[in-house]
């Protein structure tokens, strides 16, 4: 199982690859843990990133050192999907007018006001 | 309440992430499916030589049909070309309501033409073949390597392939501005083929060409070769819109092609070409060689030779024969014109394999050795590498090594890795480094290259660290949405600087709110479109694909794991793509993690649901091959019409079945014909015969 995990994980982090040289950008880590099926927060992903160490000032990770961490991620399904009844609960908390629909800027305020 | 927002940011980022994702695995499939595709010529290559040394012909029909084959068909002397071609004798109806165009061109014309093919008009054949017939004469007189100063036109405009998109070219004049005295132009090949208005393209580049000769700037293409058109489609666009005189103006662009410039370069820093370099690279080489021997870069041409040996006699009595250094293992294509005279009577199957063997051996072994001086083209002997020479009557390369300068420009790519490999993948060139681009740059004192030939999500990229730039001007190549266009401009200091667009107003609004979101039903337009590709490559492969799935199922359960079941496709398909990501759209139903292969590829089958009735080996073989049986087909009907006898189609399916190692017996064919009911009058509408298999090309 551990195998395929890590075939998983290396086909997606192939598909940001863009010089086929094992390493993407670390802007596009968020995007493929995600993608993963992982729903990390923020936090969680520059917690992820603090992990992997990285060392390059260019700002890229490498494949070897992001796949045995992203694969304990998958193995201890961390991060798991949110149901979907809870997500609805969420946006009912910020829909105080009862609208159906909460907009950008409402968003962004709640989460940039502590 | 922060909760809250954290929870729906983490959900909405998540979406955004599987959209980017899906947005770059639909890019992938698309380009390595085109990829593929240019691997079937090797695949053809390996047809002609099977046909060559294991096909003994079973009658005198059988061995004149595949001399046929080889022969690639008639190439004049310029004179004759003149003749043939002529236009003078063309009438131009008064019912014709489309531009006229007179000699020498004036910029009224261009904008006659620009919008006469806005009003989709076309332009009569005479004009066209005038129009050919002065682009030609205006091209001989340009060096191979054309030489472009910022200081006269202060920016030079780049555009890269068009591949007969006329809307984005429009979209380039109408951005960028016409070319003029103060606007330079550079366009780097591939203007012809996929899209369907290549010739309309043509003429307004040529127009423009000839209206600013300072100005407008033309490369050649690796799709500026007539054995390149009849594939992907420019063959078959001039024949239908030109069913008079298609096959003169097909003859004249041969000629035409071979005369465009190999490269332009700028203030003597910035190279042009389409293609790329490779560690053989020789400027000086490529300044020199007479490009227009080489009318088509996938044979090799080589000039008559007054002391060959009777039997070597492989000329139709032109000035021209073509053959190929099999030995050469870069996109070669085995060619050669028998003359039907020596071919040995059929009575003695033996002696006529013999023979074919005999006439190939002798061609490559010619090729090999350098090329005679005939006496009445003498080359010149003023070239600066002549002074290793020894012997001053010979040129210090060979054909082949001028042929093989001209493959690697047209057809290489680069590569992130070091050094400088063979390009398998296409069939021709060659991928080079970042090593191989450095030491280019600093021999001849550049500083940078530009090439196209590779589709960009972008439009344009750079690699190399910034040494290399592709640029590629045909927008929503694969499919709509599925890329841009751009055009880069260069000024006096070099900087370039790029402008990008898309030819269609819902991609267009597309880029404009790729910001805010990615509108997903574009995405998934595009990625439909990318699927139901891949689809039909995996049912194409189904027979193998069944033993590669055996093979993790011993115990004939009917049933394998996923994970097994992706690494299977992969082993089959060989595509490169990454199978766990996109199974979930391939794959639908699955029981406890494990796939009941057999039923999945029934599914796959009946989506080609058109075809029920015929055998579906047959089917497979058909999906795989086609490309490859369109270009036969195209190649055996000389006269362009369309149309091949029944007879010729038979014999054809013949030849390809044994090759395949495939039963097909005569009632086989029979049916094959009659299910696609296309009969007519004997003679048989191929093109209707390939679309009937053909990927549907939606675009409402």
């Amino acid at each position: 199982i551990v195998a395929e995990i890590e075939k998983k994980i290396t086909e997606a982090f192939e598909v940001f690859d863009r010089e086929s040289n094992k390493t993407v950008d670390v802007r596009f880590i968020g995007s493929i843990i995600r993608s993963l099926g992982c729903f990390p927060n923020e936090a969680e992903v520059q917690e992820l990133l603090e992990q992997i160490e990285v060392e390059e000032p260019g700002g890229f990770i490498h494949l070897d050192q992001f796949l045995p961490v992203m694969t304990k991620v998958l193995l201890e399904r961390r991060f798991w999907p949110i149901p979907e009844d809870v997500l609805l609960h969420a946006f009912e908390a910020l829909d105080e007018n009862k609208c159906g629909y909460i907009t950008k800027e409402d968003l962004v305020k709640h989460l940039t006001e502590e | 309440a922060f909760k809250a927002a954290v929870l729906i940011q983490q959900w909405y980022r998540r979406y955004m992430a599987r959209l980017e994702m899906r947005r770059r695995c639909t890019w992938r499939i698309f380009q390595s499916i085109e990829y593929a595709c240019e691997q079937d010529q090797i695949k053809l290559h390996n047809f002609f030589s099977y046909l060559m040394d294991q096909f003994t012909p079973s009658s005198s029909k059988e061995r004149d049909f595949i001399s046929r084959m080889f022969v690639s068909g008639e190439s004049y002397k310029e004179a004759e070309l003149e003749k043939y071609c002529d236009y003078e004798s063309i009438e131009v109806p008064d019912s014709y309501t489309g531009p006229h165009l007179s000699f020498p061109l004036l910029p009224h014309h261009a904008t006659a033409l620009l919008e006469a093919f806005k009003q989709k008009q076309q332009l009569h054949a005479r004009y066209v073949l005038n129009l050919l017939h002065e682009t030609r004469k205006h091209l001989k007189q340009l060096p191979n390597i054309s030489h472009v100063s910022t200081c006269y036109s202060e920016e030079v405009t780049v555009c890269g392939d068009l591949h007969g998109q006329l809307d984005d070219l429009f979209l380039i004049f109408y951005k960028n501005g016409l070319p003029s005295p103060s606007k330079s132009y550079v366009f780097n090949g591939d203007f012809v083929d996929r899209g369907k208005q290549s010739l309309e393209i043509l003429i307004i580049l040529f127009t423009f060409l000839l209206i600013y000769p300072k100005e407008v700037h033309l490369n050649r293409g690796n799709h500026e070769d007539h054995m390149v058109n009849l594939r992907y489609g420019f063959t078959k666009e001039v024949m239908q819109k030109y069913t008079v005189h298609g096959k003169k103006i097909l003859r004249m662009l041969q000629n035409v092609f071979c005369w465009l410039p190999l490269a332009t370069l700028i203030d003597q820093k910035v190279l042009i070409i389409h293609g790329g370099i490779s560690d053989t690279t020789d400027l000086d080489m490529l300044e020199k060689i007479q490009r227009d021997k080489f009318v088509s870069v996938l044979r090799m041409k080589k000039r008559k030779e007054s002391s060959r040996k009777p039997e070597l006699q492989a000329i139709n009595g032109e000035s021209k024969s073509e053959t190929d250094a099999a030995g050469n293992e870069a996109a070669p294509r085995l060619s050669l014109q028998p003359q039907s005279a020596q071919a040995p009577s059929t009575a003695n199957r033996l002696e006529f394999s013999r023979w074919l063997r005999q006439t190939v051996q002798e061609q490559i072994d010619t090729c090999r050795r350098l090329v005679d001086i005939s006496e009445s083209e003498p080359e010149e002997l003023t070239y600066s590498s002549m002074v290793t020479l020894k012997d001053v009557d010979e040129p210090c390369w060979t054909r082949q090594e001028e042929w093989k300068q001209i493959l690697d420009i047209l057809w290489s790519d680069p590569m992130p890795q070091e050094g400088c490999r063979e390009n398998k993948v296409r069939g021709g060139g060659c991928y080079f480094g970042p090593d191989v681009t450095e030491k280019f740059l600093e021999k001849y004192n550049l500083q940078f290259l530009i090439r196209s030939h590779e589709c960009k999500q972008e439009g344009y990229e750079f690699c190399h660290n910034r040494k290399v730039l592709t640029i590629f001007s045909a927008s929503n190549y694969y499919e709509i949405g599925s890329n841009r266009g751009a055009y880069v401009k260069l000024g006096p200091d070099l900087v370039p600087h790029f402008v990008q667009y898309q030819a269609n107003k819902t991609a267009h609004m597309l880029t404009m709110t790729q910001r805010q979101g990615i509108p997903v039903a574009l995405i998934s337009r595009v990625e439909e479109s990318a699927f139901r590709a891949l689809r039909e490559k995996l049912f194409a492969h189904t027979s193998a694909l069944i033993s590669a799935f055996k093979a993790y199922d011993r115990d004939n359960t009917g049933r394998i794991t996923l994970s097994n079941w992706a690494t299977a496709v992969e082993s089959v398909l060989r595509l490169g793509l990454p199978w766990r990501m996109l199974r979930p759209q391939l794959v639908r139903s699955t029981e406890d993690g494990m796939l009941e292969y057999k039923s999945w590829l029934d599914d796959l089958a009946m989506e080609q649901r058109s075809q029920e009735h015929i055998q579906s080996s047959l089917l497979e073989v058909i999906y795989r091959n086609r490309s490859n049986l369109e270009t036969i087909f195209r190649i055996i009907d000389r006269d362009h019409s369309g149309l091949i006898s029944f007879e010729e189609f038979q014999q054809t399916w013949k030849l390809f079945s044994s090759h395949m190692n495939i039963e097909l017996t005569d009632d086989g064919i029979n049916d094959l014909v009659r299910s696609i009911d296309f009969n007519k009058d004997g003679n048989i509408d191929f093109n209707e015969f390939l679309e009937a298999f053909r990927l549907v090309k939606q675009c409402p």
